[in-house]
């Protein structure tokens, strides 16, 4: 265990180095961020125009999912999507061949390989927009804490639902837009899920679980998720975690390396 | 047959044989821009409390139009072009006696064919989901494009296509001088994304916000060519004269820097 620890400071180390030699970039994605969260504040805001309350939330409870989603956006950028966009590469040019020989897990080799700083100012943002909106709400530490647990566990479903996509790239080899199609779908949970009509309320809970991501999530911060919510967020994230493992192994399976 | 049409038709011929060899990213394409059916729910739920100018049979039908607006005004060619650059891979082209930009245009369109079957697939689905979007409730009637809505709506969409393909290119010529100008035109997307009536009607804007986006190019993108789609009033002169000013002032810059960038291009071959 330490020695991944230890494997995962040198891998984040190098990508940040590496990183830095584009340092304008910093600049540009401030910048993105910055008119990301406007824009989004911009159209929350129109929903909440006539005394209108989107899915019956109060504004800084709005907040509480926006900030969430923005948060996950952050991790998906630093992390989750440039190693899913190694993965697409490595399946392409057979080397992932090299990958699969090292003296550690594959998978943590291809989940945490990369690390980009450029989603950082998203996950500051996120982190700001929760920190107002917990003020605004007077949130417990106690509260703080437990929805700190199910922010992380909304994160564990959004790598391993990616993941699996990734994964797919065994068989369709080209797979660039997984990247694009995550972040689209990720951002449904930019609302809360009580603003969607039934129909979407289940697909997004039942199918494609993007109101664990952020809904139940910001729910658990603000203190009124239900036990039962609580249990089926730990339970999917436990469940696609665990899928994502054994799906992982099986397409290693079919995978057909550059020299054989 | 011209020598002109028979290169075109050659261009889209190898481009869509290739789009074709990975169809499973054509899907994820289609995923990538169901955006406004994510904003179809939010703002069909919103509007049945009535809070809004606007009723859910309205929003339903405004979204899908934005869906179909979309699913052929998609443009991708800076990040094309802004590895063709760094990689060198631009020289080869250059040596063809056709200039590069047409093919890049066909292969968007050729993308758009492949697209068509799943298109058609979510649309049915969003007809089905939301059947008042074509049959109309007490606010509106039902949805019967006449002949004026249908070409006018195409004819915005090929402009609207037109417009926001040039603004990509010119942004990735720059690709000459700066690396990363996808990331740079990232931000004139989140312009588009949120002032287009992509996320929102622009009925459902603020006056004073509705009134100043109208003088910028983003609505006639999205919210003009959706509107003449649904065959309810817009300013038609209006649009087209906006989306022309643009096209033609964006068509010669784009010449300037196109040559202007040649001269600077220094990769092996070139």
């Amino acid at each position: 265990m330490r020695r991944y620890f230890k494997t995962l400071g040198l891998f984040w180390a190098v990508s940040v180095s590496a990183e830095m030699a584009y340092r304008t970039n910093f600049l540009i994605t401030s910048l993105t961020t910055l008119l990301t969260l406007a824009g989004a504040l911009f159209t929350i805001g129109l929903l909440f125009q006539n005394g209108h309350t989107p899915g019956g939330y109060s504004w800084p409870a709005a907040l509480t999912v926006l900030g969430v989603y923005t948060l996950l956006d952050g991790l998906q950028q630093s992390l989750l999507a440039p190693n899913r966009t190694a993965l697409t590469e490595h399946v392409r040019d057979g080397t992932l061949d090299f990958v699969l020989l090292k003296p550690v897990d594959a998978q943590f080799w291809m989940s945490m390989r990369r690390f980009s700083p450029w989603g950082l100012t998203d996950v500051a943002a996120g982190l700001g927009l929760l920190g107002y909106a917990g003020w605004r709400l007077e949130i417990s530490p106690l509260g703080a804490l437990s929805g700190g647990v199910a922010v992380v566990l909304g994160g564990v479903i959004l790598y391993a639902v990616g993941f699996m996509l990734a994964t797919l790239t065994v068989w369709f080899v080209k797979l660039y837009n997984i990247t694009i199609a995550m972040a689209a779908l990720l951002e449904a949970g930019r609302y809360p899920i009580q603003a969607y009509p039934a129909v979407y309320r289940t697909f997004f809970t039942a199918v494609l679980p993007v109101a664990f991501m952020t809904s139940v999530p910001a729910a658990a911060l603000r203190g009124e998720a239900g036990a039962g919510w609580l249990l089926g967020l730990a339970v999917v994230s436990g469940g696609l975690f665990a899928a994502s493992c054994a799906f992982w192994r099986f397409a290693l399976r079919f995978y057909t390396s550059a020299s054989s | 047959m011209s020598a002109w049409t028979r290169r075109l038709r050659a261009f889209f011929g190898i481009e869509y044989a290739l789009m074709l060899t990975y169809r499973a990213e054509i899907l994820l394409w289609a995923i990538a821009t169901c955006l406004p059916l994510i904003m179809l729910g939010v703002w069909t739920q919103a509007a049945e409390s009535g809070d809004f100018v606007h009723g859910p049979a309205w929003m339903a039908r405004y979204f899908i139009a934005v869906f179909l607006v979309r699913q052929v005004t998609i443009v991708w060619v800076i990040h094309h072009f802004e590895y063709l650059v760094v990689s060198g891979r631009l020289s080869p082209q250059l040596l063809l006696p056709v200039d590069p930009v047409w093919r890049y245009a066909v292969a968007h369109l050729a993308e758009q064919a492949c697209r068509i079957p799943i298109v058609a697939v979510m649309l049915v689905g969003c007809l089905l989901l939301f059947p008042a979007a074509w049959r109309g409730d007490a606010t509106v009637g039902p949805w019967v494009p006449g002949w004026g809505a249908l070409v006018g709506g195409a004819l915005a969409c090929m402009a609207a296509f037109t417009l926001r393909f040039l603004l990509q290119y010119t942004f990735g010529l720059f690709a000459f001088w700066l690396e990363r100008v996808a990331a740079v035109h990232e931000l004139v997307y989140l312009l588009i994304l949120f002032l287009s009536g992509m996320v929102a009607p622009l009925e459902v804007f603020p006056a004073a916000a509705r009134d100043a986006v109208l003088w910028t190019p983003f609505p006639w993108l999205v919210w003009f060519p959706a509107k003449l789609m649904m065959g309810e009033p817009a300013p038609v002169l209006r649009g087209f004269v906006t989306l022309g000013v643009w096209i033609v002032a964006l068509a010669v810059v784009n010449r300037v820097v196109w040559i202007r960038g040649l001269k600077h291009y220094s990769a092996m071959g070139a």
